[in-house]
């Protein structure tokens, strides 16, 4: 009798180790999956940037520092070496971009031109996926984590040596609107 | 709208297609026996009725899609185009932003504003504009309407909503057929049976009528307003942008000339492309018989959204 108590509770503990270790597996490939998506937006990015300063250059006489800022930061963005410093850089790069999406319209020629209007569609969608990107996968950050913190699966995690992983942070975050159902 | 709800309605929309699948199958046998038993076939056409349900269910499962967007005559875009790389590249940031795999693009060149999408299930998907959508809308309010075609993919509404628009497409040609075989087989067997033909005549032509009335029914059961309003509620989850999408109907709403599409594929458009009157009733009957519910009725409920009265 005992012995059958034993065998249940040992084989009911061994079927939650290989359930909470497969999910954890399974959560930390999304995060890093919803990663390589992110940087597959912000690779993008960095290749659109010379030939957007080169088109606009011309045009934007006044604004050569602002373009001189974009191209700096591109080239320390594409050497960023841990998450915390590229969250930094592409967040001021994200907002520095925008500022240039927005003073071109003080320029009506450079808006008038054909391959301009490709280019500038091709920055704001850039923008919006990259936004995108950086949501869908601070969100799996934020659901692995909680897996990773939970009881009883935090026993797993510390045992197998699962760690936390990090949210990639854009400085001075904007209020996104709120919807109710 | 949360991914939950989104998982909740893929399985009705997966369960209802089967269903849909087994009442084609079973209206089809039913007429097979009725073949049978008038022309005394002795089975032939009961096979035959089932052979066809089968083979179609087959078809429009997994090439509905195409025969959908060729019927259509839609193309692809092209990507020197402004308006049509915009969409494409909408297209691409929002089903980053629903976490689903990027459908194909496919425009349909028609001025008046419109879109659908089709096809199975999230991996096999397409998205359609007409170009008249793309001049019409700004960015913003093209986002809400690519957002609704994306919740309506995300739910599977796109596997029920194809396989009823083939299914009615081939129903529509068996209707043409039999009544072919009423002209040929009935008018041998006029000579053969005197006076008895006619009858029969009379009696296919009935069934054909309240065969496409059962179908009508069926089709509205299937489809049912109430799918666009959640497809207008999960645009918003994505673009969390109400008053663009209100913004869009509005524009489509106000523009008068209807599209020239096939009424089997009309229930699969954002906007009634028929631009019928009934569409726009907010009736009893009108919700049991219209696919599109009234699109002033969904301006004021993403208004309401957006926290303005309407």
């Amino acid at each position: 009798m005992t012995l059958k108590i034993v065998i249940i509770v040992v084989s009911l503990i061994f079927l939650f180790v290989l359930f909470a270790y497969n999910t954890l597996v399974k959560w930390r490939m999304r995060v890093k999956e919803a990663f390589s998506q992110l940087d597959v937006q912000l690779k993008r990015r960095h290749d659109l940037i010379p030939n957007l300063v080169e088109t606009v250059k011309g045009y934007m006489k006044h604004e050569r520092e602002l373009l001189e800022r974009i191209t700096e930061l591109r080239s320390r963005a594409m050497n960023a070496s841990n998450l915390k410093e590229k969250g930094e850089i592409e967040g001021s790069l994200s907002d520095n971009i925008k500022k240039l999406l927005i003073l071109v319209e003080n320029y009506p020629d450079l808006k008038a031109s054909e391959n301009f209007k490709i280019l500038q569609e091709e920055m704001i969608s850039t923008e919006n996926r990259i936004a995108y990107a950086r949501q869908f996968f601070n969100d799996t950050v934020r659901h692995y984590n909680t897996l990773c913190q939970v009881f009883p699966i935090n026993i797993i995690a510390n045992l197998f040596g699962f760690k936390l992983a990090e949210f990639l942070e854009f400085p001075e975050e904007r209020e996104s609107v709120e919807i109710k159902f | 709208m949360g991914a939950l709800d989104f998982m909740k309605i893929a399985s009705r929309n997966k369960r209802r297609t089967f269903l849909l699948v087994l009442s084609l199958i079973l209206i089809l046998y039913f007429i097979g026996r009725f073949l049978d038993y008038t022309f005394s076939g002795g089975g032939f056409y009961t096979l035959l009725a089932l052979a066809i349900a089968l083979f179609q269910s087959l078809i429009s499962y997994y090439v509905g899609d195409k025969i959908v967007l060729a019927s259509v005559r839609a193309r692809e875009p092209n990507l020197s185009d402004y308006e049509e790389r915009q969409f494409v590249n909408v297209v691409q940031e929002l089903s980053i932003a629903a976490g689903i795999p990027t459908p194909k693009c496919y425009i349909i060149d028609d001025p008046s504003p419109n879109a659908f999408a089709t096809g199975r299930d999230p991996k096999h998907a397409s998205v359609c504009a007409t170009t008249g959508l793309l001049k019409l809308l700004n960015r913003e309010e093209l986002e809400g309407v690519i957002g609704h075609e994306l919740s309506h993919i995300k739910n599977r509404d796109i596997l029920t909503m194809t396989m009823v628009a083939v299914l009615v497409g081939a129903i529509v040609i068996i209707a043409d057929l039999l009544r072919f075989q009423l002209y040929f087989g009935g008018a041998r067997r006029r000579r053969d049976r005197e006076g008895g033909g006619e009858l029969i005549a009379l009696l296919i032509l009935f069934l054909i009528v309240i065969f496409a009335s059962i179908i009508g029914r069926l089709m509205a059961l299937a489809i049912s307003r109430a799918r666009e309003y959640m497809a207008d509620a999960g645009s918003v989850a994505i673009t969390r942008n109400p008053l663009a999408l209100a913004s869009a109907l509005e524009k489509i709403a106000n523009y008068s000339r209807p599209m020239q599409v096939s009424d089997a594929v009309s229930h699969l458009f954002i906007s009634d492309p028929k631009k019928r009157g009934l569409s726009e009733k907010d009736s009893l009957w009108a919700n049991l018989w219209s696919t599109h519910p009234p699109i002033r009725k969904r301006i004021a409920i993403l208004k309401q959204m957006a926290g303005l009265s309407a």
